[in-house]
This record gives C-alpha cells, structure tokens and sequence, in this order.
C-alpha cells in the first residue's frame, strides 16, 4: 500500500500573530513554527498505522522553502518512510493542491491523507482540489476509518452528526479529531529520521488565482463588564436590552 | 454572467444557512450588476421560498440518487449549472458540505476561491472579500484574479433578509455521473441544535469537577434554546462527547451569544469561539484570561451562581 500525507507549517498555537508595516505578510520573526496539528495527530500517525498494520510505504509531501525541513523531518522521525519538498513559498491553496497532484500521479497512491484544514489559513481546501485534479473521491472530516482489501468504511462529521460511507481505493482523505491519537518521536525514530532522504523537487508552473493583498486585526473588544454574583436578574436584563441576544 | 448560490438541504427541508447564503448572493450579484440564481440539489421541499431571500430564479436538480452527499458529484452537478448559466461567482455555505466542495468547485471551474468569507466583496478594479485567518486571530483580504470566483460564507455572518419574492423553481438538465461513494449511516443528534447553527451555546470547561454536574449546564441549555459545548480537556477525558469540543483544534462557531462557564479560556480555546457576538464568563477566578475576551462576566463560584442564571432565565422567559 503506497500513502502520501500532505503536512504543512503553521504557527504555534500561541503565536502572537502581527504584520509588516504595510500588513500584506505576516510577521514570521520570533515564530515558532509546528507542523499543522490535523497533518502531524491525525492524518500522519493514521497513515502510519495502516502501514503498520499491512505493510507500504508512507510518503510526506510538503510544499515549501527549505526551513519547512525541520517539520518533515518530525514526520520522518514520527514514523514516515520517505518525504519529498516542493522548493517554493506558495502563496494559493491551488497552487499547493496542483503541486501535489502532479507528484501524487506519477506515484499511484492508493490514499492521499491531509488533516481537515491548517490553522493559519483556515481553508479546508487543498484535499478536495487535489481531489478533483486526480479525479478521485474526496473524504473530508475523517474521525474514523477501517480498510478491508481496497475499500474504506469511514466516519465524517457533518452538521450536527456523523455519517458513515464506503469508498474504494484510490481516494483523498481530511483528517479531523479522532482519527488516530497522537504520536511523540522517539529517540529511535528522530535518529533514523536524519539518514531518511529530503527529495527536492521544482515546481510545476502554475499561475495564482487567488492571493492575500492585506491583513488586519479584529476590532478591539470592549471592556468586560463585570455583574454582581447576587444579581442575574441584572445580567438577564442586559442580555435582552443592551446585547439584544435572548 | 451571474452569482449562483448552491442551496444546502439536509433530509428535503433548507436551512437557515441557505437563506443566508441566498441573501448574501443577491447582495453580491447587487456588487456585480447581476442577478442570483439558486440551486437546489436532490429533493426540496419549497425550494421556490428562496425568492424571497433574494434569488430571481430558482433551479432544481431533483435527481434522486443526489439526495446522499457525494463530493464528487455534487461538485460536477453544479460546474455544469454554473457552465450552463454563465456564472462569474459561485457561493457556497462554509458548512461541513460546502467546505467539502469549495475547493474541489474551485479545482474544477479553474476558479480563484475565498473559503470562510464575512464580508461582502467589493469590486473596484479588483474583486476583494474578507475572511478570518490564524482561527480568528486576524482578518485577510482575499483578491481573485480568475474570470470565475468560488466563495463559502461563513454561517452566522449574514442574516437572511426578505428581498423578494416566492418564485416557482425551474428543473435543471444535468448529467448526474456514477457515485463512488456510498452513504451508509446518518446520525444526526436528536432534539438538540446542531452546534454549528447554533445561535445560543452554553459551554463548560474542567470547572465543573465531573461529568456527573452537568445538569446544570443541560438545565440552562434547555431554557435557552441553545446547544452545549466544551472545552477540549472535558472532551478528551470524555465527560462529554467529541462533537461538542470548541475551540482551534475542535468546531469553530460564532453564536450570538456564548456563556463559558468554569473554563479558563486558553488561546485556543478563544481561537475557536472569539467571533462570538457576545460572550459571557462565569469564572471563580479573577485573573482567568477569559475575562479579557469577555463582554460579560461573573467572578463566582459556578455552582452557586449558575442555578441563579437558570431562575433568572426561567423568569425572564415566562414574562416574556
Ligand atoms: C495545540 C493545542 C491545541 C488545543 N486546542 C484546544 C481547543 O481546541 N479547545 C480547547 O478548549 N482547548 C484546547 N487546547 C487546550 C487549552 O490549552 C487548555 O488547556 C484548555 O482549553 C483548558 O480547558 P479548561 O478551561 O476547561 O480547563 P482549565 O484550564 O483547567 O480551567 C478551568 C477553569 O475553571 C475555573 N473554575 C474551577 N472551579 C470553578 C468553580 N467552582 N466556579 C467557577 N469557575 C471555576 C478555574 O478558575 C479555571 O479558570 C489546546 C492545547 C494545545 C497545546
């Protein structure tokens, strides 16, 4: 079985997010960056685990500059067998996603897992365009997932519930909480991921549909008023009369 | 040239989102000199009400086997119709449905997208729309450069507004492809708001010591309307099921009105409710983080106060 896990950076969750001074890129300086906590917990430790469980191999993708080594080699040490690097700072989903397509061809994968959005820019897009370039099925908001031969029983979420389906191999995957419980390198792992190859590839040429121009932060929040304990009849009132939600 | 809206239904009926989505359509056909048209998929009971939300035509692709969701096809069902009528934006709901499909739509038509936008796009020289980034942390504006645009909305952004009028629905000729996917389980949870939609969310975190105190929570719920999340650790130590965990690693939501009770309000668990219109914190400490992103707040003993809350509420609903 031949799986290929697409992982990307983010910043840590704690990150205080800013700007350069005309807002139009994020301020990278004093950034820790992790790997997207939906690639590395869920849509990598499962991949792994179907290897280990009936053999293959499990392949990282990553598109991106040369400081994204650092997160593929976590990958490697988590468990991955091999990764490739496409050499370029994205700046679309599209581009990404026809980035990984064309790599995901030429190797005949029977899945392609991604976690169900990266934190930074919020898009749950990628998986279903890669999707749609391979003609295959897209799986998205995977919390479960069993493999019998080639085909797939699979949870997703969906509004308010969950719904069960049955897909056969070749499929794209979006991994969301619950798919797998996440993995720390060990030792073992983080030395033999230093011998594991980086292959670095050039990209496909591919013109930018959509771009981020600009960045802002929210609008302040005003200050919290604080209600008297003994008093809820007071804040009920100003629910109703002053915010106007109930 | 047009904006077409794809109009979700779950189980034939349509859902407040897809009125939203309609409005916020008509808004931007308004931005672009056009008209709206609608789409329903599957069968629709009344698909024809979506006039009055704002869609000068309403069109029906009522084949059965598209009543079960399938990425594949519905993303081909609707490139046709937006082929057929000429579309220039193509709005989705930024639901779990319509973020399964922005990006796949968007491979399809070869189109620019803007998944999870707030804001309606302008289009002076350039077509720009707003959406949050860094889960709420920061607002990014979106340009699109291609001829054809995909965008969701996010839910709970716009409310549906009475523009029109009932129009009757048209049927839509569409090849309708083989599915690949079968559909064999839906479960939906009953007599509760799906958090997503909700517009009331009442939240508890560890402060609540064991799953065995909820009731509280569950009381409160219920005299409000609302549906009950938590935080992730709740979640994790299953006090409470996965679905109602919120935050940057769970469901992402923008109620009206949040009341977090007994959480302490952790970065990313702010990162997952701060687009929140109002947002109330009952806390027994006063240095909780929470506070900061608060409107509201109550710096007491949950267990003390929020039976208050509840005769409060109970009060206030019987009078009014
Ligand atoms: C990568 C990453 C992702 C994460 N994603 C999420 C996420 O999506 N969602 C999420 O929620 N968390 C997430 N977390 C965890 C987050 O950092 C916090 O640990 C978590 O939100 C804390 O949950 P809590 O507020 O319920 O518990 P605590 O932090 O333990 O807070 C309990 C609060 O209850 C108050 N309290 C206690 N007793 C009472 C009482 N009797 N009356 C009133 N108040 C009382 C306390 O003062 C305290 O403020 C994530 C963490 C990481 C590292």
């Amino acid at each position: 079985m031949k799986l290929l896990v697409c992982v990307s950076k983010t910043p840590d969750t704690t990150a205080k997010i800013s700007f350069n001074a005309d807002h139009s890129e994020f301020n990278e300086e004093g950034i820790q960056f992790i790997m997207n906590p939906y690639d590395e917990w869920y849509a990598l430790v499962r991949a792994i685990e179907l290897k280990e469980a009936a053999g293959g191999t499990v392949t990282l993708i990553n598109i991106g500059p040369a400081s994204n080594d650092q997160i593929i080699r976590k990958g490697l040490a988590i468990g991955a067998d091999d990764a490739v690097r496409i050499d370029c700072q994205p700046k679309s989903s599209l581009f990404v996603a026809k980035q990984i397509a064309e790599f995901a061809k030429e190797g005949g994968y029977d899945m392609v897992f991604c976690g169900k959005e990266t934190i930074d820019y919020n898009g749950s897009e990628v998986g279903g365009m890669v999707a749609e370039y391979l003609g295959q099925p897209f799986i998205s908001y995977a919390t479960e997932m069993t493999l019998d031969g080639t085909t797939a029983t699979i949870k997703r979420d969906i509004e308010g519930g969950k719904e069960t389906i049955e897909v056969a191999t070749p499929f794209v995957l979006s991994a969301a909480k619950g798919l797998a419980e996440q993995r720390i390198p060990n030792m073992r792992g983080i030395m033999q991921a230093r011998r594991k190859q980086i292959d670095v590839r050039q990209p496909v040429a591919f013109d930018d549909l959509s771009t981020v121009v600009s960045y802002e932060m929210p609008p302040a929040k005003a200050e919290c008023k604080m209600i008297d304990p003994d008093n809820m009849t007071e804040l009920v009132r100003l629910l109703h009369e002053e915010a106007k939600v109930i | 040239m047009s904006v077409l809206v794809f109009a979700e239904s779950t189980g034939g009926a349509l859902k407040k989102a897809a009125f939203e989505a309609v409005t916020y359509g008509y808004k931007t056909a308004q931005v672009l000199g056009t008209d709206c048209v609608a789409l329903t998929l599957g069968e629709v009971e009344n698909p024809g009400q979506l006039g009055t939300y704002g869609a000068s035509k309403v069109l029906t692709a009522s084949d059965l086997t598209l009543n079960d969701f399938d990425g594949q096809v519905y993303t081909d069902v609707i490139g046709q119709v937006a082929e057929q009528i000429g579309a220039t934006v193509v709005i989705l709901m930024h639901s779990s449905t319509g973020k399964s499909l922005v990006g796949r739509l968007s491979a399809r038509l070869n189109a620019g997208s803007a998944p999870g936008v707030n804001t309606l796009p302008t289009n002076d020289g350039a077509f720009r729309v707003k959406k949050n980034v860094f889960s709420g942390k920061a607002i990014a504006q979106v340009e699109i450069s291609s001829p054809v645009k995909v965008l969701s909305v996010m839910g709970n952004s716009f409310q549906p507004e009475t523009v029109g009028a009932e129009v009757s629905a048209e049927g839509v000729s569409v090849n309708v492809p083989a599915r690949k996917v079968t559909v064999k389980e839906v479960n939906r949870v009953k007599g509760t708001v799906p958090l997503p939609e909700a517009e009331l969310v009442v939240s508890a975190g560890r402060g609540m010591k064991g799953p065995e105190n909820w009731a509280i929570i569950e009381e409160m719920a219920e005299i409000l309307g609302a549906a009950t999340a938590c935080s992730r650790p709740v979640a994790d130590t299953h006090w409470r099921p996965h679905h109602e965990h919120v935050g940057q690693t769970g469901v992402a939501i923008r109620p009206n009105l949040y009341f977090a009770i007994g959480i302490s309000g952790a970065i990313q668990h702010l990162a997952g409710v701060n687009n929140s219109k109002v947002i109330v914190v009952i806390n027994k400490d006063p240095e909780a983080p929470f506070f900061k992103a608060a409107d509201y707040g109550i710096c007491a003993d949950l267990f003390d106060v929020v039976p208050k809350l509840n005769q409060a509420l109970k009060d206030f609903y019987s009078n009014n």
